[in-house]
């Protein structure tokens, strides 16, 4: 068992022994003290610039797995591999230091790359910019609304420079209408930045608006049940009618998946 | 097949602009002047009432005068110790004594605080023992300190850290605790380790409650010095507030010891609305944590 995956930004990335691939997970099992198996077996490999969604109901172990991506936790058993060397991650909540402005939390994550003084801050206004905050830098957390803490959460993201980009719910807190701009804005910088995005969800359209990939999830303990490829070229609208087909399949597979958690056959 | 129509880049921009302008909180901001007015004139108006009353129960004479002096007989006092130096050397004694021993409980209380909060043993081990000689009143100290120290200034400021430290510490236990896992987490997913965890966000995160437990500490400080000030005085020991009104009690002198009453608590107001109350109206505005105060 060994972790390859590590936060310390002082660590060069490892040469890529697995060229194209962002990350790798080979059967990774997960368990808590001496409680149930929150995941089992997962294998799963995403390659250099993919966009894969995890979709699964409660207690399918989503937020697990990407906590054992991003080094936050060892796995059991198995082994996960961060070619590029780090991952960032990005939570439900924006997770914004309040003590800080947009621009110094975004600064931090450069800081704490160990990035200088001069160099920080004016990429921290690129990176604003980036996310359309030009001009918001000074604001502190609370004078944002929902949707611009989140794209200041992503633009201190995409200040880590690694490999993969984790999402753990990220607009699931947000009202439908910023959501849906948000997508669009996530797309936008995906294309423009070459991103990796490792997407968790629970709802369906979303993962198939965003997603190259759907990989469902069986709860309880945590394994793959099924994979999607989303071959639905771009632009995509949550509203479209492609979408909406493919949504109403992975929903039946999912409700499936939940039905056997019902104790009847 | 596509249905949905293409969304150039500049569509999308100006959408965003349109939502961030709807969205973003509107904090309302009154004048500095209206909000000074409005915040002076309640406590005025209720000192103006109680001198009043006080007034009309001494012109009623509920009590014999030298119980119940008047207001001007104590403004008279007080005036009269002000121009001969008596109560500013006091009250710079007392601030200069409570001052000291507020500095070193915290010097002494942070660190304890931090080690409370981080370290799980010391914590089991002293934790209790903390928050329960916060409970206790700081005079049970002094006749122990006397004992100790003699009828000095060891037993005074013995009184003032025993007072003040566990606030300070309890201060810092509570931040510690109080601090959402989430920006921990944060941390260790933008790379911060260690010294740098701490600096960059347990120390930020735990400031507001530290703050808190500053204030209390000050008060406490404050509160034991008077305690230990009115029971050791000597002729040796300079005059402090508590020693004036010790001495106002001695010559059944009761101008004098609500003159002396009055410095300590211009003292406890001046330090809270000079010192503690803007620092902590600055770092809770700054988290939205006061909007609209």
């Amino acid at each position: 068992m060994s972790i390859l995956t590590t936060l310390d930004p002082r660590r060069t990335p490892a040469p890529a022994a697995d060229p194209g691939v962002a990350v790798r997970l080979s059967g990774v099992t997960k368990r808590f003290g001496g409680g149930a198996v929150v995941l089992d077996d997962v294998s799963l490999t995403v390659g250099d610039g993919e966009f894969v969604c995890l979709l699964g109901a409660s207690g399918c172990g989503k937020s697990t797995l990407l906590n054992l991506v991003a080094g936050l936790d060892a796995p059991t058993a198995g082994t996960i591999a961060v070619p590029g060397g780090r991952a960032a991650l990005m939570f439900q909540e924006s997770a914004l230091l309040p003590w800080l402005t947009a621009s110094q939390n975004v600064e931090l994550a450069l800081r704490l790359r160990g990035v200088g003084r001069r160099e920080r801050r004016s990429r921290a206004g690129e990176l604003l910019a980036l996310v359309r905050l030009e001009g918001a830098g000074a604001k502190r957390v609370h004078e944002l609304s929902g949707g611009m803490r989140q794209r200041v959460a992503m633009a201190r993201a995409l200040a880590q420079e690694a490999g993969v980009l984790l999402m753990d719910e990220p607009f699931a807190a947000l009202d439908a209408i910023t959501r849906d701009v948000l997508h669009e804005e996530l797309v936008r910088l995906r294309a423009s930045q070459a991103l990796t995005v490792v997407f968790v969800t629970h709802n369906v359209r979303e993962a198939v608006r965003l997603g190259d990939r759907v990989v469902l999830l069986s709860s309880r303990p945590g394994r793959i049940a099924r994979e999607y490829d989303i071959a639905i070229g771009s632009p995509r609208r949550i509203e479209s009618p492609e979408v909406a087909r493919l949504s109403v399949e992975i929903t039946d597979d999912l409700r499936a998946e939940i039905r056997r958690h019902g104790g009847q056959p | 097949m596509t249905t949905a129509p293409v969304s150039p880049h500049d569509d999308l921009a100006s959408l965003e602009a349109g939502l961030d302008a709807l969205e973003a909180p509107v904090e309302p901001r009154p004048s500095p002047l209206r909000k000074a007015f409005a915040t002076t004139w309640p406590p005025a108006v209720a000192v103006a009432l109680l001198l009043l009353a006080w007034e009309l129960a001494y012109r009623a004479g509920l009590e014999p005068t030298y119980a119940l002096p008047s207001p001007a007989d104590v403004g008279l006092v007080l005036l009269e110790q002000l121009q001969d130096g008596t109560l500013p050397a006091a009250i710079g004694t007392s601030v200069t004594r409570g001052g000291l021993g507020f500095v070193v409980a915290v010097l002494v209380g942070t660190p304890l605080g931090l080690l409370v909060g981080r370290v799980r043993a010391v914590r089991r081990g002293i934790g209790p023992v903390l928050s329960g000689l916060q409970s206790l009143p700081s005079v049970a100290w002094v006749p122990a300190a006397i004992i100790f120290f003699g009828l000095g200034e060891g037993a005074i400021y013995a009184v003032v850290l025993l007072g003040a430290v566990p606030s300070v510490a309890n201060g810092m236990v509570t931040g510690i605790d109080q601090v959402p896992p989430l920006f921990l987490r944060v941390g260790r997913v933008l790379g911060a380790r260690g010294l740098s965890s701490a600096r960059h966000v347990l120390l930020p995160a735990v400031l507001p409650a530290y703050l808190g437990g500053l204030r209390q500490g000050w008060a406490f400080s404050w509160r034991s010095l008077m305690a230990a000030e009115l029971i050791v005085s000597s002729p040796e020991l300079g005059l402090g507030l508590g020693q004036l009104l010790d001495q106002g009690r001695l010559l059944n002198d009761m101008s004098l010891v609500f003159a002396g009453i009055l410095g300590i608590l211009v003292v406890g107001i001046a330090v809270e609305l000079c010192l503690f109350a803007p620092l902590e109206r600055r770092v809770l505005r700054r988290r939205g944590l006061l909007v609209g105060r």
